[in-house]
């Protein structure tokens, strides 16, 4: 099932929380939502789940319209919303059966669908307890399994991997990807090597409104702009490398990173700079020690887009 | 339907794993019990075989413990954010609703159920009027009815459970007295009108043995408002718990 955003906007008073988003996520795309606090992700999931209605714009999921159809929509969408909320008197096993049965799972497949849940979120060893006895990382578990446990065809997450350590990051990771391969996936998350290591397509929203959608990659790219070069040369004066750095043709600027080393970092448009400096190094008789090419981290693509 | 039960048997656990089922039932039987065998114008001293005394007493305890059997039963879960979860699931925020409000109502025939036993002892004693009884039993599932309605829809308005408490009183406390004092301070229409918007004259109606219409569209009609308020206040939700 694929989801259709069209002109989506939620007002809080004169605040626009969400203000005209588009979007489309393809079937089997999981995709991630980046944003700093209060930009409007948990508000654009929960309209998504129909928990709160937008003031304008539509939402369709499979071609359906959100609004109009919410039993049979709901039905086909695992939400697990922020901060993970449960029914903390509850033990595991019957929490999750009442969320099997009204999700409208026949009272014969429960049993089995509740111990694959549990097997699939590794939680055998702790089967047995209430939620409220569960460790953070436990819970949220639960909140994964609860929100599968009908095998719905669209997954939203909201901060999956809050309060996890390290070991059930990289687990919990791995689970929303299998999930991903059939499922259309939407997190949301803080975390940015997160939306690298899961998602397909990362969408930045920022007070509201849609300041990037693309791959990793392509936002990069479209960051970036020059390619930034950091080279060593020894064998040869600081000034007289400068120099004839700075007189190849797409090279654009030249920096002493360290002038006793004769560290430089060259900005560059091509990729054939490389080759041209290896060149030149031959020709003067330098010696070429170091050549790294520096990546735009997306950490500083989220600062770009998302700063004032 | 089905899906009203499961949230009901859920409540229903809810209310006897914390322990609140039990303590509401020892509590009222202990009131209730206390009033009519031992102490005050108790059975003995009226030296009648009705339930009468039983019935004033309940009267009383029902209205304090209803508000608090009912003030957890949204506000709570707006505060975890639980809510949200139930409600992004295939319910309707009626189903939800409707669940809750019969939970609470099972709850209180189970305590009204245990004094059965009342029954039997003043049956023995002497000649029971059986018509009397039902209807004073009819009265206090009805009272109770209300009140929680009233309850429900003051746990639905917070998220703190101690202001939907205090307010679920506050409105029951104008149908419980304050609708007969006002009331009994005037003559005429007016008068008239306001005295029957108190429970005490409804109440007191059907526990005398009369089964009136006009007390079950009483009763009936601040359950229907009691509920379709909650649903309104429920559907008003906002994004930030």
């Amino acid at each position: 099932m694929d989801i259709v955003i069209e002109n989506l906007t939620k007002k809080y008073g004169a605040q626009k929380a969400v203000d005209n988003i588009s979007m489309k996520v393809a079937t089997g795309e999981i995709l991630g939502f980046l944003g700093p606090n209060g930009a409007g992700k948990t508000t654009t999931m929960k309209m998504i789940t129909n928990y709160i209605a937008p003031d304008e714009g539509k939402i369709f999921i499979g071609g359906k319209s959100v609004s109009e159809n919410p039993q049979e929509i709901r039905r086909n969408i695992g939400y697990l919303s922020e901060n993970n909320p449960l029914y903390h008197d509850m033990p595991l096993i019957d929490y999750l059966s009442f969320c099997a049965e009204i999700q409208g799972i026949e009272k014969s497949r429960i049993p089995g669908r509740v111990v694959e849940m549990i097997k699939t979120t590794g939680l055998n060893r702790e089967k047995h307890k209430k939620i409220g006895e569960l460790s953070k990382g436990y819970q949220q578990r639960v909140g994964l399994a609860q929100a599968i446990i009908h095998n719905p065809k669209v997954l939203i997450l909201d901060e999956p991997t809050s309060g996890l350590d390290p070991n059930q990051i990289v687990e919990i990771r791995k689970l929303i990807r299998e999930l991903g391969r059939e499922k259309t996936v939407i997190l949301s998350t803080h975390i940015l090597p997160e939306v690298e290591a899961t998602c397909d397509r990362i969408f930045i929203i920022n007070k509201g409104r849609i300041v990037a959608d693309g791959t990793a990659d392509s936002l990069r790219k479209q960051a970036q702009g020059s390619e930034i070069l950091r080279v060593k040369i020894e064998d040869g004066q600081p000034d007289q490398i400068y120099k004839a750095l700075q007189s190849i043709k797409s090279v654009s600027m030249v920096e002493f990173a360290d002038r006793n080393l004769n560290r430089f970092d060259i900005h560059c448009d091509s990729s054939d700079v490389k080759r041209e400096i290896f060149r030149l190094c031959v020709d003067k008789h330098w010696v070429l020690t170091e050549l790294t090419p520096f990546e735009t981290k997306l950490e500083d693509i989220f600062r770009e887009l998302t700063m004032n | 339907m089905k899906t009203i039960w499961l949230i009901t048997k859920r409540e229903l656990n809810s209310f006897f794993d914390s322990l609140t089922a039990y303590i509401m039932i020892v509590l009222f039987l202990g009131f209730s019990g206390f009033f009519t065998w031992i102490s005050g114008s108790d059975i003995f001293l009226i030296g009648q075989a009705n339930l009468r005394a039983f019935f004033s007493i309940a009267y009383w305890t029902l209205f304090f413990f209803i508000p608090a059997l009912t003030m957890r039963l949204i506000a709570e879960e707006k505060k975890t954010g639980t809510i949200e979860q139930l409600l992004t699931k295939a319910v309707t925020d009626r189903q939800v609703i409707l669940g809750k409000y019969l939970a609470t109502i099972i709850l209180i025939a189970i305590a009204l159920a245990f004094t059965f036993p009342y029954l039997i002892t003043v049956a023995k004693i002497g000649n029971l009027d059986a018509g009397g009884v039902l209807c004073g039993y009819l009265a206090l599932l009805l009272m109770s009815a209300a009140y929680t309605s009233i309850g429900l829809f003051a746990s639905s308005i917070t998220n703190n459970q101690i202001v939907a408490f205090l307010t679920s009183l506050f409105i029951g406390l104008f149908f419980h007295i304050i609708f007969e004092i006002i009331a009994g301070g005037m003559t005429g229409m007016f008068g008239q009108i306001i005295n029957s918007l108190s429970v005490t004259f409804h109440f007191e109606s059907l526990s005398r043995g009369v089964v009136d219409s006009k007390d079950i569209v009483y009763f009936g009609s601040i359950i229907f408002l009691g509920l379709f308020l909650t649903e309104v206040s429920l559907a008003k939700r906002n994004a930030y718990s």
